[in-house]
């Protein structure tokens, strides 16, 4: 069934005997690129756009001059981002058509319209978020505030829509099939699937968390390098308090969605736990890798992985074993899937354990900016928040392989079988390379002329020009 | 229940035409706007008329994706694996586009806008291309029902040709008639000349090839040729007169009624080109009920498009009223400079 390509020959030829086509491989880790980009954006479209109405609120409610340059700054910020996201979302609907037809062409019809749904709420965000950025100075404060409100619903309606999708592939409810053929659809049970609630909690948390301690990661590096002004605390305080008051709800909502998952996909949870053979009493695993099914390296503390999936020690777990051959997942990917679920609980507890340094902080009136080494930390607390939000990712995603849509569609069968994904795969990383670069470089500059310049003089993508702007534009021109 | 989720797709590609169209000519114009210096004010005009607007306009894009793949997903999956050479294409040129559009904007040095507003000017003309190329691919019935069709012959043909060459000429058109009314409503007569040359030769032009499109379709697409030269022949007829009398306006330096009649024109024989083909979907071989989904999720898609409908049209209107009275928008001072 491989093609056999003439330069990769011998790769085409052991494919073939697997039974997958060329195009599976460069068609999945391009997938994986550009989710895990898009995926990035998703906290500041959510939380960052709260984070920059609590500002607002604050700033217009108590007269807080600090506070609305937050919330002006942030909005820039979140413009950009939301420019970025608009378009790598767009690839992604590309993606779907492009890399799958095989889910779109069979499923399109049951779990096409949740994209729908999601489209509408884009709609809005879109729109008010250009009348959010354009309406400062421009209309009445109070006006003005409302217009941003919609933005943080409408991206939560959105990404509900999409994790609908989304848990949909784990749970396919809601349809009936008949030869490969989608012939009836319950669009209510589609879009409230039984994971649907699991995922989306988990994942606005998730969310709220990396916003926040990104943003308070931003305000630590401006303390640590001596700018202990107001404007910093206050900016640091936002976006942490918020982090961290909400790390510990997503580890009760974590450890329901494991129970969850071990009900109700065990072979997931087979790969969570990194376990071969059906039985009790079951060790937990830390770290640790499966080589020709068998588990090496890793710590064992026994009976803790029963314990918690069932509260007692003689609770069976499946195992990989009871998953059937052709639908058993590789070592390579059970692998994978257990790193990345150990990674997004560790450092959950290390974000955890700096939400409790920062209230005992609190407690003993701590000034802030003389504790380095906890600025230290928050300052790598945004890429620890979002190392956890991928993993959490990888975890249901390479969870759920070898299915595309668990019992109904192989990923195998769901790639196309068209053309040479990988001249795509190499274009896609190049450009989005340099739109994460771009993207970056303008954050940067945007910072330096707040520091240097003040506010008015930093044009945005959803905002008017500034004559300061044009000045400068006019003499890069001469020079 | 499938006519109907096929009258609101097409809703979105007209739209789209209309909205996202001039967005892409506003590039192809900020392509040949010049070098750095003269071209500094016509890139400003762009830049401020766009600003606002530009998402909202390619969110129709995202809608008439969505559409396709949950209502018809048979023929999405059929488009999608005989054209992907065009779509990868037009999706790079996508992400190209906005972040360069973006990031010029908030870039300070004039050789970073430069790399940036290139990027958005020569993305603006590929993609607009690409997407005319898919459509002439499926009006001319290069795309089976069962997909996978020929990847090259299947958007390099006559029809696609046509299709790619009218979609830039028309994006420029539409754009360069917006521009000239954005231009007079900020006072800058000197852009207002240029933009009213502009119009009057991307509007002549496009119609150059309308006509010479009349013997490739003949040619290449008789099917829809004949349907285009009979049922749809009133909407044919309006289009042009549109299209005429808006280049007149455009001669004579009119301004009311100018964007109007240019986007009629355009919305016109899109119209057109979805009433020859109905009720086909792909080329004469998959009709629009043959591909439709069950009707839960077409009710669930009416229902979408309906409180798009009611929630999103007054908050555009807001939008472009806001940006229009120039609350949002710009000021001549800022123009000026």
């Amino acid at each position: 069934m491989g093609k056999t390509g003439q330069g990769l020959a011998t790769l085409a030829h052991h494919l073939a005997a697997t039974g997958e086509p060329h195009q599976l491989l460069p068609a999945r880790q391009q997938m994986a690129f550009t989710l895990g980009f898009h995926i990035v954006l998703v906290p500041f479209g959510v939380a960052l756009t709260t984070l920059m109405l609590i500002a607002n609120y604050r700033g217009l409610r108590r007269g807080d001059d600090d506070a609305l340059l937050l919330a002006q700054r942030w909005s820039k910020v979140a413009a950009v981002l939301f420019a970025v996201g608009a378009i790598s979302g767009t690839v992604l609907s590309f993606e779907l058509g492009i890399l799958w037809p095989g889910l779109m062409g069979r499923y399109g019809a049951a779990f096409g319209f949740p994209f729908a749904i999601e489209g509408l709420f884009f709609f809005l965000e879109a729109i008010f978020v250009s009348l959010y950025i354009y309406g400062w100075n421009r209309m009445s404060p109070w006006a003005h505030f409302l217009t941003g409100v919609p933005v943080p619903l409408a991206s939560l309606g959105g990404t509900a829509a999409v994790i609908a999708a989304n848990s949909w592939m784990n749970r396919p409810e809601g349809v009936t099939v008949r030869d490969g053929q989608v012939v009836a659809v319950r669009p209510v049970d589609v879009f409230f699937n039984g994971a649907f609630w699991y995922e989306m909690l988990h994942m606005f948390l998730a969310a709220y968390i990396v916003a926040g301690f990104a943003v308070a990661g931003v305000y630590a590096v401006g303390l640590l390098r001596g700018r202990d002004t107001r404007y910093h605390r206050l900016g640091f305080h936002i976006g942490f308090v918020c982090a961290a008051v909400l790390v510990p709800a997503q580890f009760i909502v974590g450890d329901t969605i494991a129970r969850y998952v071990f009900q109700a996909e065990p072979a997931k949870f087979a790969a969570i736990e990194l376990l071969p053979t059906t039985g009790r009493h079951v060790p937990e695993t830390l770290g640790g890798i499966l080589l020709d099914g068998r588990v090496r390296y890793g710590l064992r503390i026994p009976e803790v992985a029963s314990v918690l999936a069932g509260f007692r020690p003689s609770t069976e777990i499946k195992g990989l074993e009871a998953v059937p051959p052709q639908a058993r997942p590789s070592d390579a990917a059970v692998s994978t899937v257990h790193l990345a679920f150990d990674i997004m609980v560790g450092l959950s507890c290390v974000l955890l354990a700096l939400g409790m340094w920062f209230a005992w902080l609190r407690w003993r009136r701590r000034p802030l900016a003389r504790q380095r080494w906890f600025l230290r930390c928050c300052a790598l607390s945004g890429p620890a928040a979002l190392a956890c939000l991928w993993s959490g990712w990888v975890v249901t995603e390479v969870g759920r392989q070898p299915w595309t849509v668990v019992g109904l569609l192989f990923t195998k069968d769901a790639v196309t079988r068209q053309g040479d994904i990988w001249p795509f795969f190499g274009a896609v990383v190049v450009i989005y390379a340099a739109v994460g670069t771009g993207a970056l470089v303008v954050l940067h500059a945007m910072k330096r002329r707040w520091q240097a310049e003040g506010d008015t003089a930093v044009d945005v993508p959803y905002g008017p020009g500034t004559h300061a702007g044009h000045a400068e534009r006019g003499r890069g021109t001469e020079s | 229940m499938a006519a109907v989720v096929a009258v609101f797709l097409f809703i979105g590609v007209i739209a789209y035409c209309l909205l996202g169209g001039a967005d892409f000519g506003a590039g192809f114009w900020d392509l040949t706007a010049g070098g750095a210096a003269r071209g500094r004010r016509r890139r400003h005009l762009v830049d401020t008329s766009l600003g606002p607007v530009w998402e909202a306009n390619h969110t129709w894009l995202i809608y008439c994706l969505v559409i396709l793949w949950s209502g018809f997903p048979r023929a999405f999956a059929a488009i999608t694996t005989t054209l992907y050479l065009p779509l990868g294409l037009a999706a790079l040129g996508i992400v190209l586009r906005g972040a360069g559009f973006a990031f010029r904007k908030a870039a300070f040095r004039t050789p970073e806008q430069r790399v940036y507003g290139l990027a958005f000017a020569l993305s603006s003309v590929l993609t607009p291309f690409c997407f005319g190329a898919i459509a002439g691919g499926i009006a001319s019935g290069r795309v089976p029902t069962g997909g996978a069709g020929d990847p090259v012959t299947a958007w390099l043909n006559p029809t696609s040709a046509l299709g790619g060459v009218l979609a830039v000429a028309v994006c420029a058109y539409l754009a360069a008639a917006y521009l000239r009314v954005e231009a007079h409503r900020r006072r800058a007569p000197d852009l207002e000349r240029h933009f009213r040359t502009m119009a009057l030769l991307a509007g002549l032009g496009t119609g150059a090839i309308s006509i010479a499109g009349i013997f490739v379709l003949r040619y290449d697409a008789p099917h829809l040729w004949h349907q285009l030269s009979h049922r749809a022949v009133p909407l044919v007829v309006v289009a042009a007169l549109c299209g005429a009398a808006s280049v007149a306006l455009a001669a004579t330096g009119r301004i009311t009624g100018l964007r109007l009649l240019a986007g009629a024109a355009v919305a016109v024989i899109v119209l057109g080109w979805g009433v020859a083909q109905y009720p086909y979907l792909l080329g004469t071989h998959l009709t629009v009920d043959e591909a439709a989904a069950p009707a839960p999720t077409l009710k669930v898609l009416v229902g979408v498009a309906v409180t798009a409908g009611v929630l999103i049209l007054p908050s555009l209107v807001l939008l472009f009223r806001l940006a229009g009275r120039g609350r949002l928008g710009m000021s001549y001072d800022d123009v000026s400079h």
